[in-house]
């Protein structure tokens, strides 16, 4: 088995998802995308974890789970509020800043 | 089956981690603080808890000045650079505590929401505005982010850094949406904010997954030793560091990843906006400055032509898009954003003399700038603050002694001599010309004589001009934002006149541990 295919699926995911970033306008999607980038580098991780057989990625692995974990919940809060404002999470509407 | 050998636990050095270890513990107290204490004694316990916490963590740092040694199976390091930016971090941050506490100048109460989690324009929000609810979350937050940026500033492999970069941005983001004026510009401000940053610690970790799979390692001394081993420049190792240095440079918003900044400053309560403009800038500056110095240092001349590039698009673009603004906070952003292109400088040097001078310029950008935010929280009308430049009309002869003080944050973050300012950058840019970059240099000054213009026409503005209408309306502050405008005053003046004790205990902290 060659890992290195691997690392080319999670280059393709983290491109996915900064597309999505880049791209779409909801906001719920958008952080979807955020949290696909993470787990591209997750994947990234372990690959390369597998092919210097040593521990160190897998448990990186853990840590980033857990830190998105937290982002969820912080990022989902902020978006609820707005939400709850405008009634559409859409990241286009009208913007109140002046430039 | 045979119970596997146990797991070596590595030794916790308690003394020379306490002061991130007090800060993230009395945050964690906190919490439990907001679950069990009563509405009534809630808020005076944290505030009394917050600066405790920061007082024994300064104390504590000076205890442990002149520790040269990593920490925690060498994953933290405790050195020179890691406590004079971590005691610059807890300075602004007392600093800045001091005016969230501030009561007086906002009649329904502080910066911040009521309740945030009220709907903006609500009944509901009125009526806990009416009975004068503060959120007492926003302490504990401000902890946490504290000790975040602590331990971003002290980490000394690619995990840990990334774990610091979360704690210090997760409560800032919930942190920017709180503000209890104008709550729709601020919500947006954390979306904003949350929704790049996320993107941006996104390509932060996927960086250090490349230099992993490069070196094997993500600890700093690990990458420094593949990267001087190397025969030929491996892509997983470049393209890592584009990566990396994306990440770090939407937290200091450098151009081309600054877009953020403006909109978030502006959204932002007051007091938060000034840390993030201060405290933050030095945190990531701090980690910035121990990634490129320590891991990468030896690749110096392979990443250093990009640098040259977002550094002059940054001071450019910060110069000069700032004298175009007429809202003060948008124009204090775009300020903040020249002084990231400055500060660039001395992180692409790579010697001991422009670490120590860009620890010694974060340090009086970081104190003039909380300063300047404490002015811009008491100039207001009847629905919060005003940020636009033409309520500042005439403050001058409203109020010399405001006005006076705001010209001299202003003058420093120009550069003008005898502010601290001047120092900051005098020695940043002879550092840096001593380096070899002197061209750079030039076009650094350049740029810096551009934004003096606009700090000039601030000063213009307070001075000579005819104040509208009834010229503007300046809030009595309490002793909190007072004694934050003075004593940031103090310092500014302080040490642009005797800069030298400062300057040496810069000096002898310009060694990283590796």
């Amino acid at each position: 088995m060659d890992p290195s295919a691997y690392i080319i699926l999670s280059a393709i995911l983290f491109t996915i998802g900064a597309i999505g970033v880049l791209l779409r306008r909801n906001a719920i999607v958008v952080f979807m995308s955020v949290e696909m980038m993470l787990n591209a580098a997750n994947l990234a991780f372990v690959t390369f974890a597998r092919m210097h057989g040593n521990l160190e990625g897998q448990v990186i692995a853990f840590f980033v789970m857990i830190v998105a974990a937290a982002e969820v919940v912080v990022g989902l809060a902020i978006i609820m509020t707005i939400f709850r404002t405008r009634r559409s999470v859409s990241i286009d509407d009208p913007s109140l800043m002046r430039n | 089956m045979t119970p596997s050998a146990p797991v070596a636990f590595p030794d916790i050095q308690w003394l020379q981690l306490a002061p991130i270890i007090v800060v993230l513990g009395a945050a964690a107290i906190e919490v439990l603080v907001e679950a069990f204490a009563p509405r009534t004694s809630r808020r005076s316990i944290q505030i009394g808890l917050t600066f405790a916490a920061l007082i024994v963590a300064f104390a504590i740092i000076v205890i442990n000045a002149g520790t040269f040694q990593l920490v925690v199976a060498g994953s933290a390091a405790v050195d020179g650079p890691a406590l004079f930016l971590q005691g610059a971090v807890v300075l602004t941050a007392l600093l800045v505590a001091l005016l969230m506490m501030e009561r007086k100048v906002d009649p329904s109460g502080d910066a911040f929401a009521a309740r945030a989690s009220a709907m903006p324009g609500s009944e509901d929000e009125r009526q806990f505005t009416a009975r004068g609810y503060l959120q007492t979350e926003i302490w504990p937050l401000f902890l946490f982010c504290t000790g975040g940026m602590m331990l971003f500033l002290s980490a000394n492999d690619l995990l840990l850094m990334f774990i610091g970069l979360e704690i210090m941005s997760l409560p800032l983001y919930l942190l920017a949406g709180m503000a209890r004026r104008r709550r729709l510009l601020s919500q947006e401000a954390a979306m904003k904010y949350f929704l790049l940053g996320a993107f941006s610690s996104a390509f932060f970790l996927y960086g250090a997954a490349l230099i992993y799979g490069f070196a094997g390692t993500v600890s700093f001394g690990g990458i420094a030793d593949a990267v001087v081993g190397q025969s030929q420049m491996s892509g997983l190792l470049l393209g890592g560091i584009v990566l990396l240095c994306v990440g770090m440079f939407f937290k200091v918003a450098a151009v081309p990843f600054h877009e953020w900044a403006p909109d978030v400053y502006q959204g932002s309560p007051t007091p938060v906006t000034a840390y993030m403009a201060a405290g933050v800038k030095v945190a990531a500056f701090g980690a910035f400055l121990r990634l490129m110095y320590v891991a990468f240092g030896g690749e110096a001349w392979e990443w250093r032509p990009a640098f040259w590039v977002v550094a002059i698009l940054t001071f450019f673009v910060g110069a000069m898009i700032g004298l175009a603004q007429s809202d003060i906070k948008r124009m204090l952003a775009y300020s903040s954003i020249a002084h990231a292109g400055f500060l660039l400088l001395g992180v692409m040097a790579v010697t001991p003399d422009s670490l120590s001078a860009s620890m010694f310029y974060l340090l009086t950008y970081a104190i003039a700038t909380v300063g300047a935010f404490g002015i811009v929280m008491l100039i207001r009308d009847d629905s919060g603050e005003t940020t636009s430049l033409d309520a500042w009309r005439g403050l001058g002869r409203t109020h010399p002694l405001l006005a006076t003080a705001f010209t001299i944050f202003l003058l420093s973050f120009a550069g003008i001599p005898l502010t601290a300012g001047f120092i900051g950058k005098f020695t940043l840019f002879a550092s840096s010309a001593a380096a070899g970059e002197g061209w750079l240099v030039l076009l650094a000054v350049i740029a810096s004589a551009i934004a003096a213009f606009f700090y000039l026409r601030v000063v213009v503005i307070m001075f000579f001009s005819d104040p509208v209408g009834s010229g503007p309306s300046v809030a009595t502050p309490s002793w909190a934002t007072q004694t934050t405008i003075v004593v940031a005053l103090i310092v500014t003046v302080v040490l642009g006149l005797f800069p030298q004790a400062v300057l040496n205990i810069a000096d002898h902290a310009d060694v990283f541990v590796r």
